[in-house]
């Protein structure tokens, strides 16, 4: 299952060829087990609906309790439509049903998606469960109450001398293994597409999926209508399988055997929902008939889940890749990390700083697509710009400008307002009062996503890194969000197909010298590399402006050397400004300097300015200072 | 139809059920607050203080000592429940805390059906409250009038065991900034076990005290559930005034409702909580700390 890996080209379609050839065997094996055509249908359209649960949880991190209102209203639309409403077309209502709970997912979206977190859990549930009242009270007529709506017809087919009719059993298998695999088919172009690769980025990091560029929440709003049209559509099927629409499907239980099912299969995996709904039937079937537990059956397997949760968290597939890794060492342990890696240096690291040493082979321009190159004057300007938080002010009457091309420098004591002042330029924070101006446009109060769409960004003081991705895949993420801009529906398209977007991941690589280690996951980088790694995610959306948050902040003496290459070779092409407290770093690095105390300027000046600076040298570098000179 | 009476009642029956929701919710907001886990089993727990004061009550015949029966039971699993189990969720994503807690819920109810069966059982109200109240404009059940008051008085102890011990002091600053606390050099871990035990606690309470009015039944947590997370939303997540204030709009919104028709009565509820997130996307008395 290499679904959850990006740009995978390797066999491409190799997933999906397994898919095919495991539902046409289905039928010819699964008599052999004693499974009931019945029960293998069942499955399918549990599998269906997880697929768009999957995407929605488990690519995109979003946790819904409120799935079944998407199922029930798919079902009941396609039910409604061939009982009631005398539409001849099984399939073109199915469509009809899943087009209907795709736009319901939307509005619904619409409103779980104002919160996060715990709050959309909350929502969702919610919402759920006003559509189940919904349907039995005010729409009873339509869905037929606490009913359901009987005599859903069996789909046919019409080959123009015979007419082919999916009944029920196996007679039916056939027609719901084809759904399930164009589900599939789909689902994987999906996750292996620009949106797919965005949306676990949402998963890993929202903030700072949106701090480089993405429209987190229409991405977001994206897997919550996938999602819906997936549950839609096996509403739908679940009608069709048992010529009877049950108003159960609306219940707050279908949601969570939903969630359960597809927990324990394993998420993010899009065949974890499948699986699990084959544990799950299985484990009722047997329990209630074997074992003649009768409805104790539930109670053992809330039981066995919540093991599951407790020491499975990648459900059963993650287990079965663990093993696999375990017995062909597939997956490395993680190397030994140094976190807070002071004085941590691998022979490895060595030889790579010696390398930097010798010289990058760094060309030190990204392309810019998207500045706009008509202003003139100051890339960045601030005018009056200050920041209150209650009666604390830390940032006052800021003016401050910097010329295209240029390094600054800000040095200041801890809590002169360095990092509010970058959080205001970058519009993390909006500020108090005062306006930014960037490339001649007015930016104050835009979003974060707008402002590095603009070609204004920032790296982190802390890295905010995504860190289940490898390398590349972080630095692709970034790059998507220059070359796609904010928002894209490509869907369908392959990561691969983007033009650029290998080029550009290549190249911040160099830039940032991981070309190494492209494909390891964050979480096994040393302490350097992250950091790297995090201005390497700034850079790679090519920005015309980038600040730098305390880019040398926790390295040992060696990485800040090969830092401060890095940085001088990237500063070639763009302008930038850089907060740090490593003074002969910044004063190498910057042309001018602006020195910041109590969240005012105190002064502004070229290195040599700066040193000899005697109100510098009092306020800041003070006592130090006189007494080394003594 | 609506008569005045008709709406007096209902307006005392929104009261009821909103002090009861509040009493709920305060359990499943100061839980929230402090230790960051949404316990999707609360709604579990108050049909477990049902039960258990059912139990305790068919040996005794007493409804106070089923009362307390009910309440500390639920202080037991409460504590059970966060040492053997919660407790190591504390540093997983928030998902895996949803999915243990709700593993845990199914588990509780399908216990209790496993004991007790699906059919319901009834606790009958204390004989000193029994019968029904004249209140000059209209007759009322009178224990459903106790159930005010002896709701009211539970959310004053909860109330005082916040805002004047010291335990209280160091639950409201963890749902300000937990990491604040935890720096301080206070011992959370004995601080989350209580909190979590109280939680509960109060679940278990409101769950006995509500059995004379409803019948209980192994499932009857579930719409709880849900309709104290529209009062957390509405009020705002960790906010104990706030539980207190959604749970009372959210019991007469049902209550008035349902007088005019009651299928309408979660579509009013859900209007609402829809109306608070796109004004006060944080509630009507949140605080943005713990999201």
């Amino acid at each position: 299952m290499n679904a959850d890996r990006l740009g995978n080209t390797q066999r491409p379609f190799l997933v999906e060829a397994l898919t095919a050839a495991a539902l046409i065997a289905a039928p010819f094996v699964l008599p052999y087990l004693n499974a009931a055509p019945d029960t293998v249908n069942r499955i399918l359209v549990w599998g269906m609906f997880g697929i768009g649960f999957d995407i929605l949880f488990g690519y995109t991190g979003l946790l819904s309790f409120g799935q079944s209102a998407l199922y029930g209203t798919g079902g009941m639309v396609a039910a409604y439509l061939l009982t009631q409403a005398g539409f001849p077309h099984v399939v073109l209502a199915l469509l009809i049903g899943m087009v209907v709970a795709a736009v319901v997912g939307y509005l619904v979206g619409l409103i779980a998606l104002r919160r996060t977190g715990i709050y959309f859990a909350m929502i969702t549930v919610a919402i759920a469960e006003v559509f189940y009242f919904v349907e039995f009270n005010p729409l009873a007529h339509w869905t037929g109450g606490e009913n359901g709506l009987p005599g859903v017809p069996a789909p046919t087919l019409y080959l123009g001398f015979t007419t082919i009719s999916f009944n029920a059993g196996w007679t039916l298998y056939p027609f719901l293994a084809f759904f399930y695999f164009i589900g599939i088919v789909i689902a994987l172009r999906i996750v292996r597409s620009p949106v797919g690769a965005i949306f676990r980025a949402i998963r890993e990091n929202p903030l700072r999926a949106a701090a480089v560029g993405h429209s987190v929440h229409a991405y977001k709003l994206c897997a919550f209508v996938v999602a819906a049209a997936y549950a839609g559509l096996a509403g739908g099927l679940l009608g069709v399988m048992q010529g009877f629409m049950p108003p159960d499907a609306f219940m707050f239980d279908t949601s969570g055997q939903l969630v359960m099912q597809t927990a324990i299969g394993g998420i993010g995996t899009l065949f974890g929902p499948l699986l699990g709904s084959a544990v799950w039937l299985f484990l009722q079937d047997f329990l209630q008939e074997t074992l003649k537990l009768g409805a104790t059956w539930k109670l053992v397997l809330g039981v066995v889940f919540v093991l599951l949760v407790f020491f499975l968290r990648h459900g059963l597939i993650g287990g079965i890749r663990a093993l696999y890794g375990l017995a062909t060492g597939w997956e490395k342990p993680a190397e030994p990390k140094d976190e807070g890696i002071a004085s941590g240096e691998t022979a490895e690291e060595t030889q790579r700083a010696a390398a930097a040493e010798s010289g990058p082979a760094v060309s030190a321009t990204l392309v810019r697509h998207h500045a706009s190159r008509s202003f003139t004057g100051p890339i960045l300007q601030t005018t009056g710009l200050s920041k209150h938080y209650g009666g604390i002010a830390a940032n006052v009457d800021i003016e401050f400008s910097v010329n295209p091309g240029e390094v600054r420098g800000i040095i200041g004591p801890n809590g002169a307002g360095k990092s509010t002042f970058f959080k205001m330029l970058t519009c993390e924070v909006p500020p108090s009062s005062g306006t930014i101006t960037f490339e001649g446009r007015d930016i104050t109060g835009m979003s974060v996503t707008d402002v590095c769409q603009l070609g204004l960004t920032k790296s982190y003081q802390v890295n905010q890194l995504f860190n289940r991705l490898t390398v590349r895949e972080n630095l692709t993420i970034a790059a998507l969000a220059e070359l796609r801009g904010k928002f894209r529906l490509d869907m369908l398209r392959s990561l691969s197909k983007i033009p650029g977007l290998r080029e550009q991941v290549e190249h911040t690589l160099e830039l940032v010298n991981l070309t190494r280690r492209p494909d390891t996951p964050v979480s096994q980088l040393a302490y350097g590399e992250k950091r790297r790694l995090e201005v390497g995610l700034a850079l790679a959306s090519s920005p015309s402006l980038l600040l730098l948050d305390e880019p040398l902040a926790g390295m040992s003496p060696r990485e800040r050397i090969e830092t401060v290459k890095l940085l001088k070779s990237i500063s070639r092409a763009r302008t930038m400004i850089i907060i740090d407290h490593d003074m002969t770093s910044l004063f190498e690095l910057a042309e001018r300097i602006t020195v910041l105390q109590e969240g005012r300027v105190l002064v502004e000046g070229t290195p040599d300015e700066i040193k000899s600076n005697a109100q510098v040298q009092e306020a800041y570098l003070g006592g130090v200072h006189e007494a080394a000179e003594a | 139809m609506v008569t005045w009476s008709n709406f007096f009642s209902q307006l005392f029956n929104g009261l009821a059920l909103g002090a009861l929701l509040a009493l709920i919710s305060s359990g499943l907001t100061i839980i929230y607050g402090t230790l960051g886990v949404l316990n999707l089993a609360h709604g579990a727990m108050f049909m477990l203080g049902g039960y258990a004061g059912y139990v305790a009550y068919e040996r005794t015949g007493s409804f106070i000592v089923a009362v307390i029966a009910g309440t500390l039971f639920l202080l037991v699993v409460g504590v059970v429940m966060e040492r053997v189990i919660i407790r190591h969720f504390y540093k997983r994503p928030p998902e895996d805390q949803l999915l243990v807690t709700f593993g845990l819920s199914i588990c509780f109810v399908e216990i209790v059906r496993y004991f007790f069966s699906s059919l319901s059982k009834t606790v009958p109200a204390p004989a000193v409250f029994s019968g029904i109240t004249n209140l000059g404009f209209m007759f009322y059940p009178t224990y459903r009038l106790a159930v005010v008051g002896i709701v009211a008085l539970a959310l004053l102890a909860l109330f005082l065991v916040l805002y004047k011990t010291r335990l209280g002091l160091i639950v409201r600053a963890g749902i300000e900034d937990s990491v604040m606390v935890d720096s301080l050099g206070i011992n959370v871990d004995r601080v989350f076990m209580l909190v979590f035990g109280i939680g509960a606690m109060a679940a278990g309470f409101a769950g006995i005290v509500n059995a004379p009015v409803v019948s209980l039944a192994p499932d009857m947590g579930e719409a709880i559930l849900v309709q104290t997370f529209v009062v957390v939303v509405i009020g705002g997540v960790g906010s104990f005034p706030g539980a207190v204030l959604g749970g009372l709009i959210a019991g007469e919104i049902i209550s008035i409702t349902s007088m005019f028709n009651p299928g309408y009565a979660y579509v009013m509820l859900f209007a609402a909580m829809t109306l608070v997130l796109m004004v006060r996307p944080h509630g009507l008395l949140g605080v943005k700390g713990r999201e």
